[in-house]
């Protein structure tokens, strides 16, 4: 199958580009040890009844995956400005085999990331029994599915230059909203954040260590924000076709 | 006769910043099967807009584009042609041989990689990553990239921007190679030697029209019209331009250059005139002249249509 070939590369692609693939995967461990080196010890967090590297490696590989996703963003602006994305339109690939080849590279970047979190957070303590390891993976790989394609809608919107800050604010400001850096136990951030993906995300870990489940709601949400974003994505690599 | 590549009534206007441009404003082409074929004009003259067309990736505001009997999309889809965009970098972090392996996989029917590299140039550079290699060998990479499909059609956006003059040679040469398979070739370009060296046939644009359509000597031929050079120190350009036959004059230091309707009468007057006149050349006009005669004049909406002649 051809697109797979595609994939492949694409795939080569993004594990070959070093400082990229370095500062996207390195960043959420450094902050991970920044943060929960100086309480590693502290076994009860706020009450919650998880110990501190615990949760913060549960809010680290949130923010770290999301990251990782919408990153892909960046690649594909660099394509559009470099032409390269004009000229994969006039060969017959599908956009169907573009964006599985986009999203596959995406969730490459994130499990890398979210594997590499949970060794960090082994080497300061963390302990869960297996099943609580696989739910919590689990989750959060479906928990990604609209930024996959979020990284898709704004890789065709923005140019080189306004994608760093547009994907670093959107991040920045869906963690805050979505309790990654502290929990946010109710109010005004609680109601916003309900309707947001990454809460669910960021809930996708905190469900499996503190016992509270998805719910209904977080298949909704999730489900919603995805049929969105695939809609658009399709819309905006659809009318990208003027050279940028 | 209906060709390979037809263009039919072909418009198209872009919104600008000081309302709508009017790119291209109805052309009609007809390109047979083999035909090398140079389209020709300035800068914002419509080539690229044509060819984007042509691709299917701009839409026209009316008017049609067949390729093999066949909507661009699905040409493009069968394999049938292959382009060289204007713009283009490559992707990084991707050997030569690498990158064109993705893209051949794309196709049913790809031409062999290693046959492509050679084809391209490529074989000492194949080996490379993408992001080292130089503008010429990257021009080179988009070439077989265009290739790597064995398209009937190839469609050639300024191809040799950034190559060096050796480069020139060697591109031109197996985009030749290539062309003698049969294929037909579309290249736009504003060298005009390029056109002259290497099209069978020139198309001229300015202003989004087709100016001229026919085989590059007998454009030269049309316009008939030739120049007179000579060393001429210390006259007035406006004495020069009132002589019979002259249609516009300049000078480059010491010498004066006269473009001429009529060389036979313009040369006697020059002489009668002028005494001192010596070093005299009249030489018929090459492409760069017919090219000028036909595109240069003011067209009257001309300023929203970008910037015509900036090289």
């Amino acid at each position: 199958m051809s697109g797979w070939i595609y994939t492949r590369y694409e795939l080569l692609r993004a594990f070959r580009a070093r400082r990229f693939f370095i500062f996207s995967l390195g960043f959420p461990i450094v902050l991970y040890f920044v943060i929960a080196s100086p309480s590693r010890n502290v076994r009860d967090f706020d009450g919650l009844g998880v110990s501190f590297p615990l949760y913060y490696m549960v809010s680290l590989a949130s923010f770290g995956t999301m990251m990782a996703m919408i990153s892909s963003g960046a690649r594909i602006s660099g394509e559009r400005q470099a032409g390269w994305t004009r000229q994969l339109r006039i060969t017959p690939l599908s956009v169907r085999a573009y964006f599985r080849a986009k999203v596959l590279t995406s969730y490459a970047m994130a499990i890398t990331s979210l594997l590499l979190l949970y060794v960090a957070g082994i080497s300061l303590g963390v302990s869960m029994p297996a099943h609580a390891w696989l739910t919590m993976t689990g989750l959060i790989l479906v928990g990604l599915l609209p930024f996959a394609a979020l990284g898709i809608v704004l890789g065709h919107l923005m140019t080189v230059e306004s994608i760093g800050p547009i994907t670093g604010g959107t991040v920045s400001l869906l963690a805050i909203v979505s309790g990654t850096w502290f929990p946010v136990k109710g109010g005004f951030l609680h109601d916003v954040g309900q309707w947001l993906p990454s809460y669910w995300l960021v809930q996708a870990g905190r469900a499996v260590v503190t016992g509270h489940t998805w719910g209904a709601r977080g298949w909704i949400v999730v489900a919603a924000w995805t049929v969105v974003l695939v809609a658009l994505a399709g819309v905006a690599y659809r009318r990208d076709t003027g050279r940028v | 006769m209906k060709g390979e590549v037809e263009l039919r009534g072909l418009v198209k206007s872009f919104r600008g910043p000081s309302g709508p441009v009017r790119a291209v404003r109805g052309i009609d082409v007809s390109i047979a099967a083999g035909e090398t074929v140079a389209l020709l004009g300035p800068n914002g003259a419509g080539k690229s807009t044509t060819i984007d067309m042509m691709l299917g990736l701009t839409r026209p505001d009316s008017g049609s584009v067949s390729l093999f009997g066949r909507p661009p999309r699905e040409a493009v889809d069968a394999g049938a042609v292959g382009a060289m965009l204007q713009t283009g970098a490559l992707i990084r972090d991707l050997s030569v041989r690498e990158l064109i392996t993705m893209v051949a996989a794309l196709y049913r029917h790809p031409m062999d990689v290693e046959e492509v590299i050679s084809l391209a140039g490529l074989t000492e550079a194949a080996p490379r990553r993408t992001q080292k290699l130089s503008g010429g060998q990257t021009q080179r990479v988009r070439f077989a990239v265009a290739l790597v499909s064995d398209p009937d059609l190839l469609l050639l956006d300024e191809p040799t921007v950034a190559m060096d003059v050796e480069g020139r040679r060697d591109f031109w040469a197996a985009m030749r190679a290539y062309a003698a398979r049969g294929k037909t070739v579309i290249f736009a370009t504003h060298y005009l030697e390029e056109a002259d060296a290497n099209a069978d046939r020139a198309v001229l644009m300015a202003h989004g029209r087709i100016v001229a359509d026919g085989p590059t000597t007998e454009i030269k031929a049309q316009v008939g019209s030739r120049t007179i050079r000579a060393t001429l120190p210390e006259v007035e350009l406006g004495e020069l331009s009132s002589l019979p036959g002259v249609s516009a004059v300049d000078r480059h230091g010491d010498a004066v250059i006269l473009r001429c309707t009529d060389s036979d009468a313009a040369i006697r007057a020059l002489l009668e005139a002028q005494p001192s006149l010596r070093d005299i050349e009249i030489a018929g006009a090459g492409l760069e002249e017919a090219f000028l005669e036909l595109t240069g004049d003011e067209d009257p909406d001309a300023e929203e249509a970008g910037a015509p002649g900036q090289r």
